[in-house]
């Protein structure tokens, strides 16, 4: 039951990753737009992408905070209470992307939208950093078990989890640049393909070279995980990814936007069972393993059974058919410029 | 039950209690900015829903308009309410980690039920803000219908987690203090439960009806007595008017649980000190420590509300020694504010539905209307001032009886400056939800028709 709820908990951490990665990568191409009159036309197809999407790919986060206090609840408390600067960071911009996200087609004035719109592009950038730094901190074995037991700031501000909160940042982009392209095709705005395709193509050669450089950063910071990912089934998942990324660049190419969704959530997938893979069988490399730290099994059958029920017999249908709408361009409004609104 | 306390071994090693002052007002600041936000959740999904059917039957396009409308609110609302309910979420493992880590396989089911809940309203949500022009209006109409639902379940679970911290079951202490036997259906199910569900499921009723009729009334009051205004104030005034008369028995329903289950805390509402039989109730006055002071009494009261029998004894806080009582003086003043704004809000909904019945009209009188824009923040004030008596009233008990609140919180620092941030994010967060609101209000009703012709 335990592996059953690990099983569980990183399929959630794969669709935020990839849903919500997408999203926080929207916010940093809504960042480097450039001006308000330049940048317009870029904003306006990633607020039309995002709309209704953004809060259903966002509850993956709330929803593994869930499954892992319920189901590792010393890994859950360890994690919080050590990495607690990043986890705040991230919480402070989990409020502010959301808020000036929503607030920002309803601002009275450009001034006023632009103040959001940076607000909900510089926490896009601040999230999934804080985020992948938290990720490096466990995964490079610094949170020890305990109340705040490891080092409030060496835990987060290390080599590994730079290298891991950069990655975040720009694979999201990458997924962005990606997901956007084939939305703009949909809308019919070829330059806004072109554009989009052209930053997609960018993103996802940066994020290949930094990942092949994050793999020599954590060779000389954390060398147990350097060894995981280099053998048995972590280096066939790392090769994976990178086999699904090169894909992923040829299908960009080819304007094949369907299967670029597909390819590129499966690399993201394969890199964080790759890490699962590198650090079996810790939760908490060397000091708390998954038996060490699961709940008991009346608990996790009593998750993994409602994650049958109602994940499967409800949730799902409702994602397929909000997708399905989605992709149909059914719940698309008209697409404008941004800044449009407020200069007539 | 209490045996168990002094055998609970942390889970996580010794706690340091220098942060719990400011964990403990973080929480509660997130708390007071995220429980209105539930009540819009819980209640306005099925008046927008009711408000959409009325226009589907009456072919009457200013129903469709309000609906519309309302659905911008609603989904503004509900991002909010997306990212400040994560927060908590957050929060439970940031400033309580000792509490998660000990007792998070036995309560963290409902939470677990409660993220598909929220995910499916979040989906469905979606579907119909953006999906207006776009579905059929029965299709439209349809997908309304999982939101009303959800934002019942959703809520019903959180206060599941909360009745079970106030009466925790389905686990046994082993000797070594470890968690065994952990039963997380029964945990789920605890006695505290249902009453706390009804009473905030109708408490959601009454402030996102006040509040919402409270808008359209100041309106109302400066002469836009349309079509449009009309029905955007009565139809969330009936439900609250017809609401707040029945929190009176609900209310009275939890108190009698609270006696039941929890007489330290009913002493601490009323401030009584001593075990006695027939105890009154004071109206106003303070808690000595002994007793209340300069408070009206009322005789046998308490004894009548908590057993109904005016005879009955009541365990006073003398029971339980000093460091196990809740700080009362808070516990009973947000107690007796709570009680005197239901009660006034009883009256203002009864006297409606009287007119409403007798005369088939509304009310004529300007204090009337003035009243109900008062009700709208005073019902806000009344459910904060209810959350403060559950769980200031629980206190010094994180898990009652069981684990002490500081036994719960985090050893990390710089918890001040995480407070002040996130107050001024709060803030600005209040300030511009007010904004988006008031600009969505302020543009004619027509628009939302206009939007549908060019769509």
């Amino acid at each position: 039951m335990a592996e059953a709820t690990l099983l569980v908990s990183l399929l959630a951490l794969t669709a935020y990753a990839v849903l919500g990665g997408a999203d926080f990568g929207a916010g940093l191409w809504d960042l480097t737009a450039g001006g308000a009159r330049r940048g317009a036309a870029a904003r306006g197809l990633i607020e039309r992408s995002m709309t209704p999407v953004w809060e259903a790919n966002h509850v993956w986060l709330p929803f593994l905070l869930v499954l892992l206090w319920t189901g590792f609840p010393r890994f859950f408390g360890s994690v919080m209470s050590t990495l607690y600067v990043p986890l705040f960071g991230a919480t402070a911009g989990i409020i502010l992307r959301g808020a000036a996200f929503a607030f920002r087609p309803h601002a009275a004035t450009l001034g006023q939208a632009r103040v959001l719109g940076a607000a909900f592009a510089l926490s896009s950038v601040l999230v999934p950093f804080c985020f992948g730094a938290a990720v490096g901190g466990i995964a490079s074995g610094r949170v020890p078990v305990g109340n705040a037991a490891g080092d409030a700031w060496s835990s987060w501000l290390n080599p590994t989890s730079i290298a891991v909160g950069i990655l975040a940042v720009l694979a999201g982009a990458y997924l962005a640049a990606a997901f956007l392209a084939g939305d703009a095709q949909r809308t019919g705005e070829p330059a806004l393909e072109h554009a989009t395709r052209r930053r997609a193509l960018g993103a996802g050669a940066i994020t290949g070279a930094v990942a092949i450089a994050a793999l020599a950063v954590v060779r000389f910071d954390a060398r147990a995980l350097y060894d995981g990912l280099t053998s048995g089934l972590g280096l066939a998942l790392v090769l994976g990814s990178a086999g699904l990324g090169i894909a992923t660049l040829l299908l960009i190419l080819t304007r094949r936007w369907m299967l670029v969704r597909l390819t590129s959530a499966g690399a993201v997938a394969c890199v964080i069972a790759g890490w699962a893979a590198a650090q079996q069988p810790y939760l908490l490399p060397t000091a708390l393993t998954v038996h060490q730290g699961a709940a008991n099994d009346a608990t996790l059958t009593a998750l993994v059974l409602s994650f049958g029920v109602f994940g499967l017999g409800v949730l799902l249908p409702s994602l397929i058919v909000l997708y399905r709408l989605v992709l149909r361009g059914r719940l698309d409004k008209p697409y404008e410029p941004l800044d449009a609104r407020w200069r007539t | 039950m209490t045996a168990g306390l002094a055998a609970l071994a942390p889970s996580l090693g010794p706690v340091d209690q220098e942060h719990l002052f400011w964990a403990r007002e973080l929480q509660a600041m997130s708390f007071i900015f995220h429980i209105p936000l539930v009540c819009f959740g819980v209640a306005f999904p099925a008046m927008v829903l009711f408000v959409e059917a009325l226009g589907l039957r009456t072919r009457d396009d200013t129903y469709r308009a309000l609906a519309k409308r309302w659905s911008k609110a609603m989904a503004v609302l509900f991002a909010v309410g997306v990212v400040t309910g994560t927060i908590l979420s957050f929060e439970l493992g940031l400033l309580w980690p000792e509490f998660t880590a000990k007792f998070g396989e036995v309560f963290g089911l409902a939470f677990g039920l409660e993220g598909f809940s929220f995910f499916t309203e979040a989906i469905f949500i979606a579907i119909y803000v953006y999906g207006w022009e776009r579905l059929s209006p029965r299709l439209h109409l349809l997908a309304g219908i999982p939101i009303v639902i959800t934002g019942v379940t959703g809520s019903l679970m959180v206060i599941s987690v909360n009745g079970w911290m106030n009466h925790p079951v389905g686990f046994d202490v082993a000797t070594n203090g470890s968690i065994t036997n952990v039963k997380p259906w029964t945990a789920l199910f605890n006695p505290n439960f249902w009453h706390e569900f009804v009473h905030m499921y109708v408490a959601a009723f009454m402030v996102a009806g006040f509040l919402v009729a409270a808008i359209y009334a100041v309106a109302w009051l400066r002469g836009e007595r349309t079509h449009y205004v009309r029905i955007a104030m009565v139809v969330p005034l009936a439900v609250a008017a017809l609401a707040s008369p029945v929190q009176v028995l609900v209310g009275d329903w939890a108190g009698r649980e609270v006696a039941r289950y929890q007489p330290t805390k009913l002493a601490a509402l009323e401030g009584a000190y001593r075990t006695e039989s027939g105890a009154p109730i004071h109206i106003g006055g303070y808690y000595d420590g002994k007793g209340v002071e300069f408070g009206i009494p009322i005789p046998m009261l308490l004894s009548l509300l908590a057993e109904h029998d005016p005879s009955a004894t009541i365990h006073g806080l003398e029971k339980v020694p000093e460091r196990n009582r809740p700080p009362v003086n808070v516990v009973r003043f947000a107690f007796q504010t709570m009680v005197g704004i239901g009660t006034a809000l009883a009256l203002l909904g009864t006297l409606f539905v009287v007119t409403w019945w007798r005369h088939g009209r509304l009310p004529r009188s300007r204090w009337f209307y003035r009243a109900v824009i008062a009700a709208g923040p005073a019902s806000l004030l009344a459910l904060i001032c209810g959350w403060v008596t559950t769980e200031v009233g629980r206190q010094p008990w994180i898990v009652y009886e069981l684990m002490r609140t500081e036994q719960g919180v985090t050893n990390a620092g710089g918890l001040p400056l995480v407070f002040f941030a996130m107050l001024a994010v709060y803030l600005a967060l209040t300030v511009l939800a007010v904004g988006v609101v008031r600009r969505l209000a302020a543009r004619p009703p027509e628009a939302e028709l206009g939007a549908a012709e060019a769509a």
